[in-house]
């Protein structure tokens, strides 16, 4: 009789890192199936190609470092997925390639693949891609081609962000902003922007599914938009924004960044009360760049920035243990 | 009413089915039992035996040593032997007292001999008594720790304790023998408690249940109010039978890090334990057998009442033997238990099951095999508070004092971490070695 020896534990939830990057991905299904709706077959195109330029530059740099090859674990799709969803539906065929390619390759795999990163690929890519190429990036926006566009028809080649940034809010404009309709609309993802990120709603329901199926932990989505709909509606009553905290949130890519790219594990802190910290500063910093920035929206940035200071709340933080003195 | 539990802890399949209804019976007597003379917390026991001294059950064969030691008692009648060197299924070898049976099972006094179960009668004993009768029976905690019963019993006199928790919670997976023992042997684990109460001067006694024994709550509902005791159901959860866990759910009371129940006025002690001081204060009968449940991926499941020292063999063959090729067998339960090198190691106090494993569920890959993806569901899964992560970080890394600074000494070894863990990371096997780098 031969037996086996370990170490306990002998048995093991099922759990996994390819079941958690696949089912993260299925919870941006309805997100994508709204950008198809809202910008057009193009969508799957982009899409498909960050994929196919995220697990090339895997595929190559787990070869080149004579690594097990763990393309398929649904990690590096997900980052394909993720910086397509954030970039403009009129962009060429040939910006999610290279984004990703940048993302895997410079992001992720120079740092030792998943689990080294410091900070989110995604995000990486996508300013990469900003930096490089800001006409493409931010220029070209595409006003949505379904529903109703009555509301945001003033500003049908601009996001509400952009539009608040170049200043051709006008007075009508406002109004309509902060009309019930356009709030309902922009909630909806009836606005312009890049593909994933305009419909909170289907981003909601992906991100509180990985919430109740405690895949994401909600401290991080729940204190980033919080504090952004504070401090954005405080602004708004002081005058500083016409937009209030309500609409400020359903704007631009922050439900996709709060619940998809903020809660990445990789580049976020591990302990709960470094996730509220966490969720706070991006909220400050997204409000900062909003408001008085040089880019029309600060979703990208701060979670970068914030995504550098995680080493640092990570040493910080020590949760108290049970029996230890307060 | 109040939902008693601690902070963390898992959800693994209880799988108890196999064995939840089985009665305890008795195994058959060994031909042979090979009994290490240490199998406690603590020093071992002086041999008190040479090979061919004729023994009889109850005779005691190792003196114990010092004082967190325990004595240890021949589980059969017949005739020592060797006393030599054998693998202890604890995990390292330990001298041991081989004794084959005369098949006569005689008992080394009259009074053991003549038990009759049916009366519950508390013995009437002084302090000191219950005292001296749970040292000389060589009781320790047959929770799986083994701490020496009589230690546990005598805190110090700056630390008194008031409150005794009976732990019933078997949060344990597969295992089923204090689930049993409530069931069967209610009334007499209560008289033990009182023992127990007595020996502490202590008043209140609560009797812990996870929530998911109903059966075993409706037997002592009635019983514990008859005895004055406080019945306390608890969260399923594991590890709610973990001592400073228990402790926080039931009197919110922490144990400080470092320290021992007594720090804060608790004692807690198994129910088969329990049982075991009622017995040897009510016939002086010492600690020579105990329930072990037989389970997993063997014909017929089954809990028996085994002495110690008997081969895990025999009672694998007792329960009509393998079903296919065993890749593990597991002394103690899935989430704790120690793989066995084979099938011949021995029943020792501590053993409060035998799980066998035809084909490896384990799933766990080598020590960082794969990296750690910063999921935080150790953190949240850690009983202890601890950051299970980043201390296995620190040891994998070789910097142990760090490890030390996160509470690597404060971790219990209960594998919530590695259960939970999407990476497989073997994190209980780096503490294990950690710990044995810092201490």
């Amino acid at each position: 009789m031969k037996l086996t020896a370990s170490i306990s534990p002998h048995i093991h939830k099922n759990i996994s890192i390819k079941r958690i990057m696949y089912t993260v991905i299925l919870a941006l299904v309805p997100a994508f199936i709204g950008a198809i709706y809202f910008f057009g077959i193009r969508v799957i195109w982009l899409v498909l190609l960050s994929c196919v330029g995220a697990v090339a530059a895997e595929a190559l740099a787990q070869r080149a470092r004579k690594k097990k090859l763990t393309i398929w674990d649904g990690s590096a799709l997900l980052t394909g997925i993720l910086l397509a969803f954030n970039i403009p539906v009129n962009a060429p065929f040939w910006i999610p390639l290279v984004g990703s390619f940048f993302a895997i390759l410079v992001a992720k795999q120079v740092f030792g693949g998943l689990g080294y990163n410091f900070i989110n690929p995604a995000l990486a890519g996508r300013a990469f891609l900003m930096a490089s190429w800001p006409e493409i990036m931010t220029n070209k926006w595409s006003a949505p081609i379904a529903g109703t566009m009555s509301s945001i028809k003033t500003i049908t080649s601009a996001t509400p962000l952009t539009a608040l940034k170049t200043g051709i809010v006008d007075q009508v404009a406002t109004t309509q902003f902060g009309s019930n309709t356009s709030i309902l609309n922009v909630f909806l993802g009836n606005q312009g922007g890049c593909l994933g990120e305009t419909s909170a709603i289907l981003l909601l329901i992906g991100g509180l599914v990985l919430i109740a199926m405690k895949y994401i932990d909600w401290r991080i989505p729940l204190a980033y938009i919080g504090t952004v709909g504070i401090l954005m509606q405080i602004f708004h009553l002081v005058g500083v924004t016409p937009f209030d905290g309500v609409f400020h949130i359903f704007i631009g890519g922050l439900f996709l960044g709060a619940f998809f790219m903020a809660t990445d594990y990789v580049t976020s802190p591990i302990t709960h009360r470094g996730r509220l910290i966490f969720g706070v500063g991006c909220g400050v910093l997204t409000v900062l760049i909003r408001l008085w920035g040089g880019y029309p929206e600060g979703v990208c940035y701060s979670i970068l920035l914030m995504n550098i200071l995680t080493p640092l709340i990570d040493r910080t933080i020590k949760p108290k243990r049970l029996g230890q003195k307060t | 009413m109040e939902f008693l539990t601690f902070k963390g802890g898992i959800h693994p399949p209880g799988t108890k089915e196999l064995t939840k209804e089985k009665s305890i019976i008795k195994a058959p007597l060994p031909k042979l039992v090979v009994i290490p003379l240490v199998q406690h917390l603590g020093a071992p026991a002086k041999p008190l035996v040479e090979p061919k001294t004729p023994v009889k059950v109850g005779t005691k064969i190792g003196e114990a040593q010092g004082f967190i030691s325990a004595n240890i008692h021949s589980s059969i009648s017949g005739v020592v032997k060797s006393i030599e060197s054998r693998f202890h299924p604890a995990g390292f070898n330990a001298l041991s007292v081989i004794i084959e049976s005369d098949e006569t099972d005689e008992f080394e006094t009259q009074e053991e001999q003549d038990i009759v179960r049916e009366i519950h009668e508390p013995p009437l004993l002084s302090q000191s008594e219950i005292l001296e009768r749970v040292k000389e029976a060589g009781i320790v905690g047959l929770g799986g720790a083994a701490f020496p019963t009589n230690v546990k019993l005598s805190p110090p006199p700056d630390k008194p304790v008031d409150i005794v928790i009976l732990n019933g919670c078997e949060c344990e997976p597969y295992l089923t023998s204090d689930y049993r023992l409530m069931l069967e042997h209610s009334e007499e684990i209560l008289l033990g408690a009182k023992l127990i109460l007595q020996a502490l001067n202590a008043t209140k006694c609560y009797i812990a249940i996870e929530d998911n024994k109903p059966e075993a709550i409706k037997i002592l509902k009635p019983l514990a109010q008859k005895f004055g005791f406080e019945l306390a159901i608890v969260q399923t959860k594991y590890p709610q039978g973990g001592e400073k866990q228990l402790i926080y759910a039931i009197s919110k009371r922490e144990v400080p890090l470092g320290g021992l129940p007594f720090d804060v006025g608790v004692c807690v002690q198994n129910v088969g334990t329990a049982f075991a001081i009622y017995e040897a204060c009510k016939f002086r009968k010492p600690l020579i057998e105990r329930v072990v449940t037989i389970t997993g991926d063997v014909q017929e499941p089954k809990n028996l009442l085994v002495r110690i020292g008997t081969p895990f063999k025999e009672l694998i063959e007792f329960c009509g033997g393998y079903i296919d090729e065993p890749e593990k067998i597991i002394m103690g339960g899935p989430m704790m238990g120690i793989t066995q090198p084979d099938d011949n190691v021995p029943v020792v106090k501590a053993t409060s099951g035998i799980l066998v494993v035809a084909k490896d569920v384990s799933q766990l890959a080598p020590p960082l095999d794969k990296t750690c993806i910063r999921c935080g569901s150790c953190i949240d899964a850690c009983p202890m508070g601890l950051l299970p992560a980043k201390i296995g970080d620190y040891i994998a890394n070789k910097n142990f004092e760090t490890a030390k600074e996160f509470g690597l000494l404060d971790c219990m070894e209960c594998g919530s971490c590695a259960w939970v863990c999407p990476s497989h990371r073997s994190l209980v096997h780096l503490f294990k070695y950690g710990k044995l780098k810092v201490k």
